[in-house]
């Protein structure tokens, strides 16, 4: 837990923080609308016998308190896929409509790929991309299990993110869940906090801050991105975003999400960051008994 | 005439329209694929009308919904929907379980316990009146007729098509 004492300045509640990041999270699974109806997963695992809690900020959120995930008939045929609770807030926010045009710049697993053509009710396309071929297969799994038709994978660095596959059409949305030093994930993998070096923070802010105007480049103008972590860090969150609103046509806006979050900070280590970093949301496990995550909403303008 | 192209398993190409259009020997046409799903499972082309079918690795059809210039270079269309270049064309588990609810044949429903031993990959002895050959499995889940996967029908026998990595004992 050593790691997390940097971040103390920013936490309301730190013995909150540290008594909820120690407790392991539950399995959590998102019904697949794709296959299946909110309520014939519930009667198929009332069948089951399979204990659930329905979140009530997302009514296809089931947490599952004694069972995992992957082992009964719902799951077989892809009525749902286990997805931590948090990771399913930034396709929320995205927000897609049915026959947009999608592009998922770190997809693999695919939990938010999924979630995004389920959203769109698998018309459309997503472009799920990721640069790690072997991530790709278990996006694959993923994708077919769950039914999805409408996603087209690619195997490219994000930073270099080629429309020439798609005839350059612009993209109506892009979800940018960049990879990070993912200490909100320590409810699940304790390790990441073993792991963790101010060095890797350095280094990776460099390829979300390359992947994070990509994605702005390949939105139209009017179109807009999301840019989500599970870090704490704001090098990797708000200095990305300062960064992004300097470089590229964008601007930062305000949106409201069901669970209790606080807003982005402005100044950190003797940084400041542009005052509209504020609208990003910082989401704490103490708060809502999940793992850590941050998330922002861009519109992007006219070049 | 000219000579026929070779498949390049590697990249995704859009299946030619029909016979007169088929530039790659051997490749399935868009309309031999609609002609197949009513044929062998009473599925209607018009379910397919807004997807498109490719061919990346040999004889593996995807099925996409909209279109993209051909041939594309990426590493996933949709969903690998069956295998042609046999004799037999196979639809894949994914494909049946995506599109198998507008079959109106070949379609044999077991019960829960037959249901699960097919889930794990085994053979059973079972009576079909139907044709041989492949066949769409399905059973009852949350009170409708649920499609799991693909049976080879042979022999009395009721053979698991379930691939290794789906199997699971429930």
């Amino acid at each position: 837990m050593k790691v997390l004492e940097r971040y103390e300045p920013l936490i309301d509640d730190i013995d909150a923080f540290y008594a909820a990041c120690q407790r392991p999270l539950p399995s959590v699974v998102r019904v697949n609308s794709i296959k299946a109806t909110i309520e014939q997963a519930k009667t198929a695992l009332d069948a089951e016998g399979i204990a659930y809690e329905q979140a009530d900020w997302n009514k296809a959120v089931l947490v599952f308190p004694d069972e995992q995930p992957g082992a009964n008939w719902p799951y077989v045929h892809g009525w749902i896929h286990g997805q931590e609770e948090v990771s399913a807030i930034p396709a929320m926010v995205l927000d897609p409509n049915p026959g947009n045009r999608v592009w998922d710049a770190c997809a693999a697993p695919g939990s938010k790929t999924t979630q995004l053509a389920a959203m769109m009710e698998d018309t459309g396309i997503v472009v799920a991309t990721d640069n790690n071929l072997g991530r790709l297969s278990s996006l694959r799994s993923n994708t077919e299990r769950l039914g999805v038709t409408n996603v087209a994978v690619t195997n490219e660095d994000a930073r270099n993110h080629s429309l020439k596959p798609f005839d350059g059409e612009l993209y109506d949305h892009a979800l940018v869940d960049v990879p990070c030093s993912c200490e909100g994930t320590v409810r699940k993998n304790p390790d990441v906090l073993e792991e963790w070096t101010y060095e890797h923070v350095e280094s990776i802010v460099g390829v979300q801050k390359g992947i994070l105007r990509r994605a702005i480049q390949t939105t139209r103008p009017g179109g807009t991105v999301v840019y989500s972590t599970c870090t704490f860090a704001p090098e990797e969150n708000e200095e990305v975003l300062t960064y992004a609103l300097e470089n590229e046509p964008c601007k930062l806006v305000p949106f409201e999400i069901p669970l209790e979050s606080k807003q982005g900070v402005t100044e950190w280590n003797g940084e400041e960051y542009d005052p509209a970093v504020k609208h990003a949301k910082r989401i704490y496990p103490h708060h809502n008994d999940t793992g850590g995550f941050f998330c922002a909403k861009l519109v992007v303008a006219d070049p | 005439m000219t000579e026929k192209e070779e498949n390049v398993g590697s990249r995704f190409d859009r299946l030619p329209e029909t016979d007169a259009e088929r530039a790659v020997a051997g490749r399935a046409t868009r309309q031999e694929v609609l002609e197949w799903w009513d044929e062998r499972f009473g599925i209607e082309p018009t379910v397919f009308d807004e997807y498109t079918f490719w061919e990346r690795g040999a004889g593996k059809i995807w099925v996409f919904y909209g279109d993209v210039p051909s041939p594309s270079p990426v590493e996933g269309l949709g969903m690998t929907a069956l295998r042609t270049r046999q004799e037999h064309w196979k639809p894949t588990l994914e494909a049946i379980q995506r599109f198998g609810h507008h079959a109106t044949k070949n379609q044999i429903q077991l019960s829960r316990s037959e249901a699960s031993t097919f889930l794990a990959g085994h053979d059973q002895d079972l009576d079909w009146d139907g044709d041989w050959g492949y066949l769409i499995v399905t059973h009852e889940i949350a009170g409708a007729d649920e499609p799991i996967g693909v049976a080879l029908y042979v022999y009395g026998e009721l053979r698991s098509m379930v691939p290794k990595g789906r199997q699971r004992e429930l």
